[in-house]
């Protein structure tokens, strides 16, 4: 059909402007991070200027901006270590509350879902003065505690989600052969998870990469992370606001290269596997 | 040796309640116990008993009131920007058009950012001296105006803020509700020549309904929670006319060190957080029953 051709083609068209527009305060931060000190704040703004990658640069280099390259690595190795946990962690309870019966599941699964509802400066004044008596206050070690169990809720009910899915004729075939369930589970079940765990451990990744309340209260300056840095970077005057949009674009960019991989996924994580997708 | 069912039942179930035991549930009943007392957990001095007289300073304390009134504007005007931007952005989405994948995914980029550091560059981009937006509105014949400085506008500062993050969610939901609306129906009603209108009222709200009930639940939740925004955009200010109620909790907590009275008011704001969420999921029920 003509007609319809040429309206999915004007829709292409507007939808393209729209999502440009929509993303240009990403392409402004690209903009930004790649101007100099004063470029940046030049207004009228310099649409057209010799990129620069200073900002950058400042951040690696040993001396003033190494503090910030520290920071990042605290958030790699905060993210990557509790992303590992919460993996595991959330795929054993989320086989057991799928396969297993329970006295009052259904309340405690309410319940592990509702500790991820409570608002975070709830939890973490108890948390803060419970670290600072047990020497967990800015250590990543802390953070990494901390950061498991604020995922693991939603890590549980994400996996529950996936093992449903799976057939229990699985295991209970491998069962008849005579594997005990453990072994059945690890050879038959847990290769058909690899999806679901892939998708919990990216989301938990990004969740714990960009947080800000915990980091902010509960580290200090030697496990201190990344975004509490950036949002405690801005001077009174004189801020450097092209290293603050390299350093964002730092944290922003690998998010976004998530997000694509992530894609066929997100409507489930976002709402604790209750939407399939 | 062979582990039973039961076994290995606690066993995967052990470490994920353990940690919650410790981390969530231990630190909750200590705070409640805190919130009775007089303690400031920068001192040595052990928690002093003084009943419900946290509570009642609080509950009659205007500041309070009026902190709950600005969350609550922020709340209601975040959430309902973002409701309409992404409803009608959804409603776009759905039709047929070339490269929906990828036009769709970009749409949905900003919610997976961490809002400190959106929050932290829209800062600068809303500066009334270097920022890209009142050179905009100045170019456009507009006035320029202090957005996170003025009292007037540091509030729709924090929304427009969070309606760029948070309308992709609404987006992803109300496409999601879209697509279980099975098409037949539409072409039921084609052959009965019902008007758009029509088909949208009696076929297509119906069935998102309860999924756009949920998404409003989820942001509305999120809205209260989380403090991220106000830290770096207004720090509360100018004065404390954009101080939400997580917010004010961390400054009694952590910048006034009253840390009894600052567990008694997170308290309260759980009991908000819970009753509004009754509120929800009894409308969800009432549109799933239907």
């Amino acid at each position: 059909m003509r007609e319809e051709k040429l309206t999915a083609l004007i829709l292409t068209v507007l939808l393209s402007i729209a999502a440009a527009l929509y993303l240009f305060p990403v392409y402004w931060m690209v903009s930004t991070a790649t101007k100099t000190r004063l470029d940046a704040l030049s207004i009228p703004p310099k649409w057209i200027y010799k990129p620069t990658l200073e900002h950058f640069k400042a951040i690696f280099s040993r001396g003033s901006g190494s503090s910030f390259a520290h920071q990042l690595l605290n958030s790699f190795i905060v993210s990557f270590a509790s992303t590992g946990l919460v993996t595991i962690f959330g795929s054993l309870a989320g086989y057991a509350f799928s396969r297993f019966p329970l006295k009052a599941k259904d309340d405690l699964l309410f319940f592990i879902l509702s500790t991820r509802m409570l608002p975070p400066i709830v939890v973490i004044i108890p948390l803060a003065v419970m670290y600072r008596s047990l020497g967990l206050f800015d250590t990543r070690l802390g953070l990494i505690i901390a950061y498991t169990v604020f995922n693991l809720s939603f890590a549980v009910w994400m996996m529950k989600s996936f093992v449903d899915e799976i057939p229990k004729e699985y295991e209970e075939a491998a069962m008849v052969d005579g594997y005990s369930r453990l072994r059945a589970f690890l050879k038959f079940v847990l290769p058909e998870m690899r999806t679901g765990m892939v998708a919990t451990a990216i989301f938990s990744l990004i969740t714990s990469w960009n947080e800000f309340t915990f980091a902010l209260l509960l580290t200090a300056d030697k496990a201190r992370t990344a975004p509490p840095s950036i949002a405690q970077s801005m001077g009174v005057s004189g801020t450097n606001w092209g290293y603050i949009a390299a350093g964002s674009l730092l944290l922003v960019i690998p998010v976004a290269a998530f997000t694509f991989i992530l894609r066929k996924h997100l409507l489930r994580g976002f709402t604790f596997g209750a939407i399939k997708g | 040796m062979r582990i039973g069912d039961t076994g290995l039942k606690w066993l995967f179930l052990a470490p994920t309640l353990l940690l919650l035991l410790f981390i969530v549930v231990f630190p909750l009943i200590w705070s409640l116990g805190l919130s009775f007392c007089k303690y400031n957990a920068t001192r040595d001095e052990p928690p002093l008993f003084v009943g419900l007289q946290n509570y009642r300073r609080l509950l009659s304390s205007p500041d309070v009131w009026r902190r709950f009134t600005v969350t609550g504007r922020y709340v209601l005007l975040a959430v309902a920007g973002e409701f309409a931007l992404g409803f009608g952005l959804a409603l776009l989405l759905n039709r047929r058009f070339y490269g929906k994948g990828l036009i769709t995914t970009l749409f949905l980029l900003p919610m997976m950012f961490s809002p400190v550091v959106i929050g932290t560059f829209f800062r600068f981009m809303l500066d009334p001296n270097w920022g890209i937006v009142d050179h905009v509105l100045s170019k456009l014949g507009l006035p320029r105006i202090a957005w996170t400085s003025d009292p007037r506008f540091a509030i729709y500062s924090l929304v427009i803020c969070d309606v760029w993050i948070w309308t992709p969610f609404m987006i992803l939901m109300t496409l999601a509700g879209l697509s279980t609306v099975p098409p037949y129906l539409y072409e039921a009603a084609e052959i009965d020549r019902a008007s758009w209108w029509l088909k949208f009222r009696y076929i297509t709200l119906p069935h998102i309904a309860p999924i756009l009930i949920l998404a409003l639940l989820f942001r509305t939740m999120d809205a209260i929670r989380f403090f991220d925004q106000v830290y770096v955009l207004t720090g509360g200010g100018p004065g404390e006319v954009t101080e939400t109620v997580p917010f004010y909790i961390y400054k009694v907590a952590f910048s006034y060190w009253r840390t009894g009275e600052s567990c008694a008011l997170a308290y309260i704001l759980v009991i908000v957080i819970i009753g509004l969420s009754s509120i929800y999921i009894h409308y969800l029920n009432k549109v799933r029953g239907r």
